[in-house]
């Protein structure tokens, strides 16, 4: 029994490996792979990386991605983490209206929010940079909450009460005091909601208008008209980058953990 | 005429329409130790935070040294608290918190560090400067808790249940090095509290409040003597609390049997209220005492025995150092001094004070 269940687990991981990591671990392998040829190995190069980074429509998707990525974080950081405060001191049952309508962009289909926002946005404004940041900062506020809101609910409340108390007006007692316990819910909920923008690719289709593409429409893009192996190079680009914020994240919520438990009485 | 520090006046504040304090006065005097005591949800934090500023009464005014300080927000107020949860700063250590209102005061580094010596050794945590606050105990979070409030030499310090989190021997401790600590800073201390025996201990001035009205005042001895009402009798202490009619002064009825007692003025034939406390209330052979009765239980209590006796259809409770055997019938008699009469609440309002 018990080397069944080892067995199945072994088959499981197994699986895992196969049809989730082993793709990526070939894309990888393909944007060194100094041959066209998806199927022969022609030694090891970086011709196709130099290629990438001397593209300028790349090169230009590539800033459009990150100023799209960092602006729209920020903003839904901002809005993100007052709203989290706004809905933690709500009464329990305005609470549980307010975390579930949170949660229908989470789960709700990416197409149909793109297209809902797309039929939205033209009758008000051209569509284009801002129209994608708009959309961009609606659906990363709910992930900013969500990271931002358990922070805050372990959070004891009396110790605003106290640094006011003892003489700190509003301000200095927020930035002083309540900061420095949320701030990791804050960042991890900023990169969160920086992968989210840099992995969309439906909403941005959507509201993008003609002119403006980020990496995701450019590749889709391109692959259109055939793969070329630059886009083995820039996918992995992406996958290094994308990794690295989600493994800063979990560093952080992780952190976080460790000073909350921390934080229980001694006796 | 001694000062007046602080002046509650006609202080009304409701919840979600829920009253929780009604019309309440309150004046309290220079160096005081005043508690605020009674069971929970009777308004004595809700007091205590108006205080202190974090709440806003509906109607009434708050007098801090003669001036109006209602709507002043907790910082511009010379006042400071000592919070039920500790509320230590998490992220600073202990040094790093006690300074934290002296810093925001501006003063001087010597004097900072001058005032942190003093406060641990106010507190008996000499050497915890650089404790992270987060590695203290319970006990230890909450005195230094108090040395943070204490170095910013508060004219009164506000202290909302600050031993509730301790378990007894600790508490006890504490009890009375917080005593020693007011003797010491010579502030006065607000202290609120459901532990009737620590308000007891404690405190040169007892407010006992239920349904956010105050139902007595005055020191500990003469609340716990004189109860005025049934509440107070019950709340202060254990208490028997029977019917009996006043036939005439110094006469009361009980159970039909004629007691002689001390009080006066409450006419002829008034049903009324007899309270007396159970260590008054002695055990006799049978026929030796008023009534007689029979023992239904006995409970050993430590210093004392806690006996229950069934005379007719009242029970009586009675603290002895020796005991009866249960069933065995007794007598029961009670100094005339030890008998406490009490009106029978009239009005509605009156009534709240029975619970």
């Amino acid at each position: 029994m018990v080397r069944w269940k080892r067995v199945l687990s072994k088959v499981y991981l197994a699986l895992i490996f196969l049809f989730l990591y082993l793709p990526i671990l070939m894309l990888i392998v393909l944007s060194f792979n100094n041959s066209r040829s998806r199927v022969t190995w022609g030694g090891f190069t970086l011709n196709w990386y130099v290629r990438l980074f001397s593209d300028s429509r790349i090169l230009d998707a590539l800033r459009t991605t990150l100023a799209l990525g960092i602006g729209s974080a920020a903003i839904a950081t901002l809005i993100g983490t007052l709203g989290a405060m706004g809905i933690q001191a709500m009464k329990r049952r305005n609470y549980q209206i307010v975390m579930a309508v949170t949660n229908i962009p989470v789960l709700n289909a990416d197409i149909v929010t793109g297209i809902a926002m797309m039929l939205w946005f033209v009758r008000f404004m051209p569509l284009g940079f801002s129209s994608v940041l708009i959309g961009h900062v609606t659906f990363s506020i709910p992930y900013v909450i969500l990271s931002v809101m358990p922070k805050l609910r372990q959070l004891n409340l009396s110790i605003y009460e106290a640094a006011r108390d003892l003489g700190a007006n509003g301000v200095y007692a927020f930035g002083k005091i309540i900061l420095p316990q949320i701030w990791t819910g804050i960042l991890s909920g900023f990169f969160m909601a920086l992968t989210m923008s840099m992995d969309d690719f439906v909403i941005t289709y959507f509201t993008k208008g003609a002119g403006v593409n980020t990496l995701s429409t450019m590749i889709y893009g391109e692959i259109r008209k055939g793969i070329k192996p630059e886009m083995y190079a820039l996918s992995t680009l992406i996958f290094a980058v994308v990794l690295i914020i989600l493994l800063c994240t979990n560093f952080l919520s992780g952190r976080g953990k460790e000073a909350a438990e921390k934080k229980q009485p001694a006796d | 005429m001694e000062e007046h520090i602080l002046e509650l006046n006609r202080i009304s504040k409701s919840f979600d329409g829920k009253m929780i304090i009604k019309d309440l006065n309150l004046k309290i005097e220079k160096n005081e130790f005043i508690t605020l005591l009674g069971p929970s949800g009777c308004g004595k934090s809700t007091t205590l935070r108006i205080i202190g500023g974090f709440e806003k009464p509906d109607t009434g005014t708050v007098l801090f040294h003669g001036k109006d300080i209602t709507g002043l927000a907790p910082d511009k107020r010379n006042i400071n608290t000592v919070f039920q949860k500790y509320s230590l700063f998490p992220h600073m250590n202990v040094e790093e918190n006690i300074a934290f209102g002296l810093k925001l005061k501006k003063k001087s580094k010597a004097y900072i560090q001058d005032k942190i010596r003093y406060a641990l050794k106010l507190v008996n945590l000499e050497g915890f400067e650089k404790r992270e606050t987060t590695s203290l105990s319970g006990g230890q979070q909450q005195r230094i808790a108090i040395a943070r409030a204490i170095v910013n030499e508060p004219d009164l310090l506000l202290l909302d249940e600050p031993l509730g989190a301790l378990d007894l021997k600790l508490r006890k401790d504490m009890q009375r090095e917080l005593i020693n600590i007011k003797k010491e800073v010579g502030i006065t201390f607000i202290y609120v509290t459901h532990d009737q025996e620590e308000a007891l201990t404690m405190s040169d001035k007892i407010v006992v409040m239920n349904k956010g009205i105050i139902q007595q005042m005055g020191t500990s001895k003469s609340i716990y003597d004189e109860p005025q009402n049934a509440f107070v009798a019950d709340f202060i202490g254990e208490s028997n609390i029977v019917d009996g009619v006043m036939l005439e002064d110094r006469v009361v009825s009980i159970s039909g049997v004629k007691v002689e007692c001390v009080d006066e003025g409450f006419g002829t034939d008034e049903p009324v209220d007899v309270v007396i406390r159970p260590e008054d209330l002695e055990i006799r052979e049978a026929g030796k005492g008023y009534f007689d009765g029979t023992v239904i239980s006995v409970l050993f209590q430590g210093a004392y025995y806690e006996i229950k006796i069934r005379v007719a259809d009242t029970d009586w409770i009675s603290q002895s150092v020796t005991a009866p055997r249960a069933g065995e019938t007794v007598g029961l008699y009670v100094l005339p001094d030890n008998i406490q009469i009490m009106h029978k609440p009239r009005s509605e309002d009156a009534e709240v004070v029975r619970e």
